[in-house]
């Protein structure tokens, strides 16, 4: 009983017609999480929009990393974890009995707080890592897809002379640059980042967001951060958590300058964090 | 479309479609296969007790308990007891321990507390490759380099000062009780000395401090605050080398002299739990005799299991999970 | 207190300096092809060599990584990665407490499973005594081994969508490796001195070994052996095996600490 891998004979367009319109990437209804007894997010509802960027803010314990690992199924690692609601993605039941979760990652990618680039493995064996333990074993499609993460990813200029040198060779800024290429190598149609830039220094946390800023074209981005000035400059849509609970959530513009909530206003304004 | 087709149709058009279920048996098995090899410990235990016990049935039954008191071990009659080996084994790891004891934790406050930096991780090295030495070229060495060199310059000496004392009275031909005592006395140190080492890095630097501030010398400050804070766990150190002195056979045949003896002289050949199964079982002729050497392995396997037990009890309340014993 | 603690130091490495000294002393001279290449001659005759006891060993090593390394390496990663804590505590105390069984013992019991239904002393019941005498070693360095890779190479992993399975072998396995075969190493280098199990499992023979079901020597075995002779000519060639058995140990237990070293960085 072996993966069954079928590959498009050339790579497909990312993005149907269809879902550049209008559709939630991710719609989220009522979803509660629970560790054990504990009741870490409560009833949440919201639309993640595709091709835009969604921050998720709020004070440390207000769930939003759990929140977002509720969206690749990323919170069942821990063994007590249990759900209840509803999550789509472009309108299919993530959390459906017959789902793995690793088909639901491998369409919801994932890049981490601390860069962890596999330390044996070369940079470019890093970013086909993803293929290449799925089955791909094609080395055209490899190298292309290769190059193709590197540029998405902003990288491409900097390795492109040294793509067997170990991964661990790189700087900070671009070991992130290398683990956002690695998720995109996959192909998902949803990139989930959590505290992206927090680890980096500014310059690397600007490219950062620069690159962010070009990868929404052709993702879906839900990013995690703690500073608030790079929620109100990198994303289109923010949403507060507090306590577990989304107290507010609508464009960018309207949560940072006349939020309808006096919670939201405390927090964008610094009054507690 | 229901829901499973959509999401494999619609599944990473980049990275491959994959058959749902196909990890969850892979995941499955692989879990299932190294929970196997895992228990495979519970079933070498088990084994290990139920051939002991089976091959020791038929000594059992004959000589029930006094097979650990009689102290008679005569294959030719048929007679066994484990008594002299019970015995011997006793008093050789009672020498080692008298003799390592002090050496090992002697060595690991000198490397915890006054070596010169440089000095230690070179001395810890030594220290760890005289424990890889294997048993029978220690017993060779020990036969043939330091046995006679005992016997010429030590025991002599120790029998004209000390021999009013039962304990170093009669003749000795080299091979004996003291000489397996100090051969298990080299073998004991390393393990002793490692553990005694993490033992006292493991006391807190508050403890030190402290008694610095109160004025201390140096070596006040080691005896005051760090031996006796650190008295359990190095205890469960001496334990803990007792247990690998109770189980060593090589070294101890080859130094011991073979013969099954109870008395008080060191100076006497003797006999150990493991020598004597080394020594005689490919030569056993009669089933009782080879059931009664399986019976000597039971004993040295209760005895080794309680002794390793306390020592890590005693580890564990000292210092916690964290200080690891090798072996 | 200085001086004496120094002492007592220095007591405690003169026995390794000594055996040393005097295994290359008496054993050096006696190093010749003949010593690797021929096999014992027979009593009263000079020369001859310990190849068979060499090669024995080497077999039996092989015999026992194959029953060792697998069941060892396998359980430790069901330790790490998947047990539960209470579950994971039994299996590491029962591997204590295989660790600590006299290895004289086990050659009993492995008499009892293997040589008794074969009727006769084997190089398999050898290398099965010596194999399983490593399982609770290797499992144990294994599971120490993978608890020092961070969870975030395993999350990373998982994110990517790649089956647990395969993170764990190809990832987890393969970032631990180094320290993996450094306890797979250690606990041959074990294994390659024992001589009591040996005793009546493989039990010895003055011939090259041929199949696996008749007795086999062994360098330690030889050792032993010899070491009782009367004659001279044995006598020399057993501390040349001694001291070739002895750099054998010592060069795996050094390149193993070499290989960590470079790796960890050395705390004293």
């Amino acid at each position: 009983m072996n993966s069954v891998h079928v590959l498009p004979a050339a790579v497909a367009p990312h993005q149907t017609m269809e879902q550049k319109s209008t559709n939630a990437a991710l719609a989220v209804r009522n979803l509660s999480v629970f560790f054990g007894t504990n009741e870490v997010l409560k009833r949440v509802s919201l639309d993640i929009a595709s091709n835009a960027v969604t921050a998720i803010i709020g004070p440390s314990g207000c769930g939003k990393s759990t929140f977002l690992r509720s969206l690749n199924r990323m919170h069942e690692l821990n063994p007590e974890a249990r759900m209840t609601g509803e999550i789509r993605l472009f309108g299919d039941d993530i959390y459906a009995s017959i789902v793995e979760p690793v088909i639901v990652r491998r369409r919801v990618g994932m890049v981490f707080q601390k860069s962890n680039p596999f330390p044996t493995m070369t940079i470019s064996e890093n970013v086909t890592v993803g293929l290449r333990l799925n089955g791909v074993r094609d080395k055209k499609i490899l190298t292309e897809r290769t190059e193709q993460s590197l540029r998405m990813a902003a990288l491409w200029d900097e390795v492109k002379d040294r793509l067997h040198a170990p991964a661990i060779s790189l700087s900070g800024g671009q070991q992130q640059r290398l683990c956002i290429a690695r998720a995109l190598a996959v192909q998902p149609e949803v990139l989930l980042m959590d505290e992206p830039a927090s680890a980096l220094d500014p310059l690397a946390t600007s490219k950062i967001e620069d690159l962010i800023l070009e990868l929404k074209k052709n993702y879906t981005i839900v990013i995690v951060t703690h500073n608030m000035q790079q929620a109100a400059r990198a994303s289109d849509f923010t949403a507060f958590f507090y306590l577990g609970e989304l107290v507010e959530f609508g464009a960018t513009t309207k949560i940072f300058t006349s939020p309808s909530q006096k919670r939201t206003e405390d927090y964008v304004t610094g009054r507690f964090g | 479309m229901n829901t499973a087709e959509t999401i494999i149709t619609r599944a990473t058009p980049g990275a491959g479609r994959t058959v749902i279920g196909v990890s969850r048996f892979g995941d499955r098995a692989f879990e299932w296969l190294t929970l196997l090899m895992a228990f495979s410990i519970f079933v070498l235990i088990a084994l290990i007790g139920f051939e002991l016990f089976r091959g020791a049935t038929p000594a059992i039954r004959k000589f029930g308990w006094h097979f650990l008191v009689s102290g008679t071990w005569n294959p030719v009659d048929g007679v066994f007891s484990a008594l002299p080996f019970i015995f011997g084994t006793l008093v050789t790891s009672a020498i080692a321990l008298l003799l390592a004891v002090p050496l090992s934790i002697a060595t690991a406050i000198f490397l915890t507390e006054l070596a010169p930096l440089w000095l230690r991780q070179p001395l810890i090295i030594f220290i760890e490759l005289l424990a890889a030495i294997p048993s029978v070229i220690l017993g060779f060495w020990g036969s043939y380099v330091m046995v006679p060199w005992l016997h010429i310059h030590i025991y002599p000496l120790l029998r004209s000062t000390l021999g009013f004392l039962p304990f170093f009275q009669g003749q000795d031909s080299g091979p004996c009780i003291l000489s397996a005592g100090v051969i298990l006395a080299i073998m004991v140190i390393p393990i002793i000395t490692s553990v005694s080492r993490e033992i006292l890095r493991s006391v807190p630097g508050l403890q030190r401090e402290a008694a610095y501030a109160l004025g201390a010398t140096r070596w006040e400050v080691t005896r005051i605050a760090v031996l006796s804070y650190a008295k359990r766990g190095l205890f469960g150190a001496v334990i803990l080398g007792l247990g690998r002195a109770l189980g060593e056979t090589m070294a101890v045949t080859m130094l011991i002299g073979n013969v099954p003896y109870i008395g008080l002289s060191v100076f006497k050949p003797g006999q150990t739990l493991a020598s004597v199964i080394a020594n005689e079982f490919t030569e056993a002729i009669t089933r009782l005799h080879t059931s009664a050497l399986f019976e000597v392995g039971l004993v040295l396997l209760g005895v080794t299991l309680v002794v390793n037990a306390l020592a890590r009890l005693l580890l564990i309340t000292f210092a916690g999970p964290s200080v690891k014993p090798q072996n | 207190m200085q001086v004496v603690a120094f002492i007592c130091a220095v007591l405690v490495i003169t026995p390794l300096l000594l055996v040393f000294y005097h295994l290359t002393k008496l054993g050096f001279s006696s190093i010749n092809l003949a010593f690797f290449t021929q096999l014992p001659r027979a009593v009263g005759e000079t020369g001859g060599g310990m190849g068979n006891a060499i090669v024995g060993t080497f077999i039996l090593l092989v015999e026992a990584a194959v029953i060792g390394v697998p069941i060892g390496v396998l359980g430790g990663v069901f330790l790490s990665e998947y047990a539960a804590v209470s579950v994971s505590w039994w299996v590491r105390f029962g591997a204590d407490i295989l660790n600590g069984v006299p290895s004289i013992v086990w050659g009993l019991v492995v008499y009892a499973l293997v040589v008794v239904p074969m009727h006769g002393y084997s190089a398999l019941a050898g290398g099965i005594v010596l194999g399983l005498m490593m399982v609770p070693m290797v499992m144990r360095a294994t599971e120490e081994v993978l608890h020092l890779v961070p969870g975030g190479y395993r999350e990373a992993s998982l994110a990517l969508g790649i089956s647990k399975w395969r993170t764990i072998l190809q990832i987890v396995v393969r970032t631990a490796l180094r320290g993996i075969v450094t306890g797979v190493l250690l606990a041959l280098a074990r294994v390659a001195g024992e001589t009591a199990p040996l005793l009546f499992t493989a039990f010895g023979n003055p011939y090259w070994p041929r199949n696996l079901t008749q007795p086999v020597a062994a360098l330690p075995l030889q050792i032993f052996d010899y070491a009782y002779s009367p004659y001279d000519d044995w006598r020399r060639q057993a501390w040349a095996g001694a001291l070739v058995l002895l750099l054998l140990v010592l060069f795996i237990n050094i390149s193993v600490r070499v290989l960590t070293r470079e790796r960890w960085g050395a705390k004293p």
